[in-house]
């Protein structure tokens, strides 16, 4: 999922702290937030956003692309319905901890009706120069810069961190997909992969990949087919097995998602793999990836 | 969170699965009660949230109550796959004709839940999986609709099992379905489901792991089941643990404080690349800044620590205010070992400040940099770290 200059945002949770502070924050990236919803608030305003109960009542107002959710865990498949059946396309979920049942439920909702979701426990998605949907340091120049490099990653904290190794090696991204943590994902690492090679800002695509699951071998096939240049990162490499570290969807067993099975099969499908984050700007630069911004 | 064996056959059977007669025993004494009681051969099963047990030697068959006090001794008090055995589940010993393999689980691919049938059960799935895959039948369910009787059936049909099993095996396909909903699942495996001489179909184990996120709306089977929960781990795994902390020990020197599980892993990798040891793993992000001082204590009282990287980025956590709490819990402690920052992302100008004033240290540009520091200072004195 991707977000353009065009795309209206509606934000649910928005009179919350968290929503608040962060719809500010996005707007600062450029983000059109048309709306709030939170139910029972309709008829306030945030930092002069309209708020109404529902995306339903939100939706007869406004033409409605984007619904980024700051609500609670327990909350979250009644508001990620609503948005669905209110015609939002593109659903954004940043909670952690939503039972994984009610995700399902969910992206059952979302396929019925053609709607694409990140998430849930992602820190959203980036477009440089365009748009932030979620929680990532958007704002901040020394991190996310207009460029050519598509970032996928599982998590902020450590997308941050190779967001500000691109920079820091003179490139800027094209975007960044901050796919969640979960292990039940309505965007996965292939379906993420498939949107940044039919991209056509993006020149290169940086993979951050986590020991665990088998999300990364899932989208080797389809790596193997690309033109672009894939360069990945696998966390979690020196972890020992059957050790469960953090996230959900980051536990090894009897070698099944290890970060052996992983750089092995994105090394046979063509993706160079680097060691540590810093080693991505030179892994770009030996794939012919040439360092520079946008303007 | 995973269930031990006896908690999922007592939510099996209350679901209407039949599982063999059982009764749990926490001294030999009382075990060989259970199995006079019984009254026939029995398995002593040992309670630990592992699998493999049989190999391990943490199943033990007794023809009488006398053995079974003496191999309930034996199991009792041992330690099976890093757990400790606290508990034996005595059980009446099956008559086992043929064994099948069922489960339902979460599945990443298909976005929904997956039930597993296999006709060749007892091992574990991911060798049947290797050895003949075309023996398991899977199906995608969509979580809205539910299982039906008819696509249950489906899946047993058609392997020779008899009209009368492949009955009982649907009804148990679909309870178990039944209470994957229930009781938010994320696994419900049965394996083997044991069909007995008589054609009766059992479930001989029970592997129940509930959804983290989902215990909130089940408080009653929550308050039956945690107390006899994760007692596995070190003193300090445990006391991370009450703390409601993500720590695990390794057997490192350099010690890790970082937040997010990603960037997290991605230190201890660099901790490792660079030669060093990692002392261990601890997620401080999120909430669990207000726990510097209890997340810091658990580090230093790790005795084979010898150094310190604190490792922040922010994007949803703010590093001012986490880097202020770990110079709080700092100022409170004054560790002795040396300390290593590296900081980035939301909040840094005024978290890389805050270190500068209170500690009188700079922050290092990258982590690369502030983990070999902290490599070279964990190193004994007269080796050098490369």
């Amino acid at each position: 999922m991707l977000v353009s200059e065009r795309d209206n945002v509606v934000v649910q949770g928005l009179t919350g702290r968290q929503g608040s502070f962060w719809a500010e924050r996005m707007a600062e990236c450029g983000t059109r937030i048309v709306a709030g919803a939170s139910p029972g608030k309709g008829g306030r305003e945030v930092g002069g956003v309209p708020v109404y109960d529902s995306v339903a009542e939100a939706a007869r107002q406004h033409r409605l692309d984007v619904s980024v959710l700051f609500v609670p865990p327990l909350a979250v498949r009644k508001a990620a319905c609503d948005a669905i059946s209110a015609g939002v396309r593109k659903i954004v979920l940043l909670t952690e901890h939503v039972p994984y049942q009610d995700v399902m439920h969910v992206l059952g909702e979302a396929r019925d009706s053609d709607a694409q979701v990140l998430g849930p426990n992602t820190a959203g998605l980036v477009v440089p120069g365009v748009a932030s949907v979620g929680i990532m340091p958007g704002f901040a120049g020394n991190i996310f810069r207009p460029g050519s490099i598509g970032v996928i990653s599982r998590s902020g904290s450590l997308g941050t961190l190779v967001a500000l190794n691109l920079v820091s090696a003179g490139y800027g991204q094209s975007a960044f997909i901050g796919i969640g943590g979960d292990p039940i994902l309505g965007t996965t690492t292939l379906d993420a992969v498939r949107e940044l090679d039919a991209d056509e800002r993006t020149e290169a695509v940086v993979l951050v990949g986590e020991i665990g699951g088998s999300m990364e071998e899932d989208a080797a096939d389809y790596i193997a087919t690309m033109r672009k240049p894939v360069v990945a990162f696998i966390a979690g490499r020196s972890a020992p097995p059957d050790r469960r570290m953090g996230h959900a969807g980051a536990i090894v067993s009897a070698g099944k998602g290890s970060g052996t099975s992983k750089v092995d099969a994105l090394t046979s499908a063509g993706a160079a793999v680097v060691d540590l984050p810093s080693g991505i700007g030179d892994a770009l630069k030996a794939a012919g990836v040439l360092p520079g911004v946008a303007v | 969170m995973n269930l031990l064996e006896h908690q999922g056959k007592q939510l099996l059977a209350q679901a209407g699965l039949p599982v063999p007669r059982g009764r749990v025993a926490t001294t030999p004494e009382a075990a060989e009660q259970a199995a006079a009681v019984l009254g026939c051969r029995v398995a002593l099963k040992a309670q630990v949230p592992a699998g493999k047990r049989g190999k391990a030697g943490g199943i033990v068959f007794a023809d009488d109550p006398a053995q079974a006090r003496e191999a309930a001794a034996g199991l009792l008090g041992s330690e099976l796959g890093g757990n400790a055995v606290d508990a034996v589940l005595v059980e009446q010993s099956a008559d086992i004709a043929r064994e099948l393999y069922a489960s339902v689980l979460n599945d990443p691919a298909t976005k929904g839940p997956l039930v597993l049938f296999c006709p060749s059960g007892g091992m574990d799935i991911e060798e049947i999986g290797a050895r003949d895959p075309e023996l398991i039948r899977r199906l995608a369910v969509d979580i809205r609709t539910g299982l039906t009787a008819a696509s249950a059936r489906a899946l047993v049909e058609g392997l020779g099992l008899g009209e009368r099993v492949e009955e009982q095996a649907s009804a148990a396909l679909l309870t178990m379905y039944r209470l994957y909903r229930t009781v938010e699942a994320e696994l419900v495996e049965v394996n083997p489901l044991v069909v007995t001489s008589a054609d009766d179909v059992v479930a001989l184990d029970a592997k129940i792991s509930l959804d983290p996120g989902a215990l909130g709306r089940h408080a009653e089977l929550v308050a039956d089941l945690v107390p006899d929960q994760d007692a596995t781990g070190t003193e300090l795994e445990r006391r991370g643990r009450d703390l409601g902390l993500q720590f695990l020990e390794l057997d490192g020197e350099v010690g890790v404080l970082a937040n997010g599980a990603g960037l997290t892993m991605t230190t201890l990798d660099a901790v490792t690349h660079y030669g060093g040891t990692p002392a261990n793993f601890l997620e401080i992000g999120g909430d669990a800044y207000t726990k510097a001082t209890p997340a810091l204590r658990l580090v230093l009282d790790n005795p084979r620590v010898r150094s310190l990287v604190v490792n922040f980025c922010g994007a949803f956590a703010r590093t001012d205010v986490m880097t202020e709490g770990v110079l709080t819990a700092i100022e409170e402690l004054r560790p002795e070992l040396p300390i290593f920052f590296s900081i980035h992302g939301t909040g840094e100008e005024k978290a890389i400040r805050l270190v500068r004033e209170r500690l009188g240290v700079d922050p290092y540009d990258t982590m690369d940099d502030a983990v070999r520091a902290a490599i070279a200072a964990a190193a004994p004195a007269g080796k050098v770290a490369g």
